[in-house]
């Protein structure tokens, strides 16, 4: 119950409406740093982004560190081990096609060479 | 202090993110975008465990260790063909994610009286969300992988849909309104979420996936924003929403390569037969010999080959270059023509190309080489089937018709090559096979191009 008032008055902390306002503001650059990238780089991103979003697992730990039953603490172990999946798993592939992609330049240079 | 040092590192955490991802928009930073992100991933999660007043370190520890050893062990292991199918399934573990943490949290004011409606509210639409793209990408990883063929329909099945739908969110809004809610109805919630996921996904053919996946990869994003904006941790808040705003646009880019309107992917039944067939295509596909393609190419100004997943399929693309490579020594142009949707991704066709080593200089998009194929002496076409059908330029019953294609029909001579007479990846007839100009090479698509190199060099 403590962690709850504790996590509400975070928010409340924030406010309603300035929580709006990040919203916005992330919405819209989230919007602007794609709009301008070419095709092939839009799986990698996909990708990229996918990893992003296991952030989510700082907040799995949070609930999971402030489970107060079993019941909790199943669901919280659940829940940290997917997004620590995602993470690391969004991290890896993402990596491993960027590499690709850059290791791809050298036969381009010699070839505009011949 | 420790609370401040907190806020910092989440602080620079979603600058980092916001950097990473900015960098990953260009060819030339993308390599370094992914590591800055990976940066502020381990700096928020290694601070997150300072937070006051937790506790279950030693088994969180292990749920970190085993979700992150097995995410690493796949990833590592998949081939680049599969990637699409892996960045599903990592997007719908994150999406579970967020609908365990909504769990806990709604677990936690079950049947008290709710401090803070906008909160409580944000955590059910946050559970519906990432619930939905949980299983939503689940079903979509089991279509590419392979494990679950075709597509489920039955009668009425959208008004059925629609029916899950209501019922969930009637209860999202019963829990969402006031405290007084039973475990059973959390339950009720998270099945039937988890069962429209389902119900959404199975009736949207392969070809669609890719539109799908990233939708839900938005999804995923949004939920785990909310779900920020219910912890009030604003690393979650800004990577989240940033994710789901860049999916959002990520997944109408897409759409629009594949001409088919979001709301069409999710609603209609593409390639299930049926009228939408456009079954008049009329005469005989005519085959060839490898022993023949190699004499028109070898001596041909022009070759424009365009692969398609299928080659990947085959693990055909690095026979591919060296056929490319073997004609461009006597003197033939050779090009690349990608179609945007080809393989399985925008851009999933380039990073194929270039882990087989093909110069991005001649590789080409649609606008880029449409106008060529009246010049080009052969064209060769490898494992793509829909992106080359001129049905979608000229039969209006065609369910693909308006769809951008290669104008490959267009070139003095076209050879497909084929693993059998079966419809492609979405069912539908391809005219193209049809043509007086096009011949088909029946044959595995490896085995065939190493059968073009050798034939191609036997001429000298």
């Amino acid at each position: 119950m403590n962690e709850i008032v504790q996590q509400v008055t975070d928010v409340s902390a924030i406010g309603g409406f300035v929580a709006l306002y990040i919203f916005m503001l992330a919405a819209f650059t989230g919007y602007e740093i794609i709009a301008k990238v070419p095709v092939i780089l839009h799986t990698p991103l996909m990708s990229g982004s996918n990893f992003v979003h296991g952030i989510v697992l700082v907040g799995a730990m949070v609930a999971m560190g402030n489970a107060h039953n079993t019941l909790e603490l199943v669901i919280g172990f659940i829940g940290v081990f997917l997004a620590a999946g995602n993470a690391v798993g969004g991290y890896v592939v993402t990596e491993r096609m960027l590499e690709m992609f850059k290791s791809s330049k050298k036969p381009t240079d010699g070839e505009a060479g011949k | 202090m420790i609370e401040l040092l907190i806020k910092v590192s989440y602080f620079a955490a979603a600058v980092l993110f916001i950097l990473g991802l900015k960098r990953m928009s260009s060819p030339i930073t993308a390599r370094g975008g992914i590591v800055w992100a990976g940066v502020g991933m381990v700096l928020a999660t290694l601070i997150t465990f300072l937070t006051p007043d937790m506790g279950n370190y030693l088994l969180m520890t292990v749920a970190i260790a085993l979700g992150g050893g097995v995410a690493w062990w796949t990833g590592k292991r998949v081939a680049m063909t599969d990637m699409p199918q892996m960045i599903a399934l990592y997007n719908g573990m994150g999406g579970g994610a967020a609908a365990a943490i909504a769990c806990v949290e709604l677990l936690h004011q079950a049947g008290k009286p709710v401090m803070n409606t906008e909160v409580h509210i944000l955590a059910v639409i946050g559970a519906l969300i990432g619930t939905i793209a949980f299983s939503g990408s689940l079903i979509a990883f089991a279509k590419l992988q392979g494990w679950m063929r075709g597509v489920i329909r039955f009668g009425g099945q959208q008004f059925f849909n629609l029916g899950v739908f209501v019922l969930t969110v009637g209860i999202g809004v019963m829990i969402a309104s006031s405290g007084d809610y039973s475990s059973t109805m959390l339950i009720a919630f998270f099945v039937l979420a988890l069962v429209f996921g389902v119900l959404m996904t199975v009736p949207i053919g392969g070809a669609d996936m890719p539109v799908v996946i990233s939708l839900y990869n938005a999804l995923t994003g949004l939920a785990v924003g909310f779900e920020g904006f219910v912890l009030g941790n604003p690393a979650m808040m800004i990577a989240g929403t940033v994710v789901g705003a860049a999916g959002t646009l990520l997944t109408q880019l897409m759409a629009r390569a594949m001409n088919r309107p979001i709301t069409n992917v999710l609603f209609s039944n593409f390639g299930g037969g049926g009228s939408g067939d456009g079954g008049e295509v009329t005469g005989s596909m005519k085959a060839i010999e490898a022993q023949d393609v190699a004499v028109m190419m070898a001596f041909a100004d022009k070759v424009v080959i365009v692969p398609g997943y299928g080659m990947a399929v085959a693990q055909a693309q690095h026979k591919i270059w060296e056929l490319g490579q073997i004609l461009q020594n006597r003197g033939v142009t050779v090009k690349f023509a990608i179609h945007p949707v080809a393989g399985r991704m925008p851009g999933h066709m380039n990073v194929l190309l270039a882990e087989a080593g093909v110069p991005y200089d001649i590789i080409f998009d649609l606008d880029e080489i449409n106008s060529e194929f009246a010049t080009s002496d052969v064209s060769l076409v490898i494992g793509a089937n829909d992106v080359v059908n001129p049905q979608a330029r000229t039969n209006p019953e065609s369910p693909i018709f308006g769809m951008p294609i290669l104008d490959v029909d267009k070139s003095r001579n076209v050879v497909v090559i084929k693993r059998g007479q079966g419809k492609g990846f979405s069912g539908i007839e391809n005219a193209l096979f049809f043509e007086d100009n096009t011949r088909m090479l029946y044959g595995d698509g490896q085995k065939m191009a190493a059968e073009l190199i050798a034939q191609v060099k036997e001429l000298g």
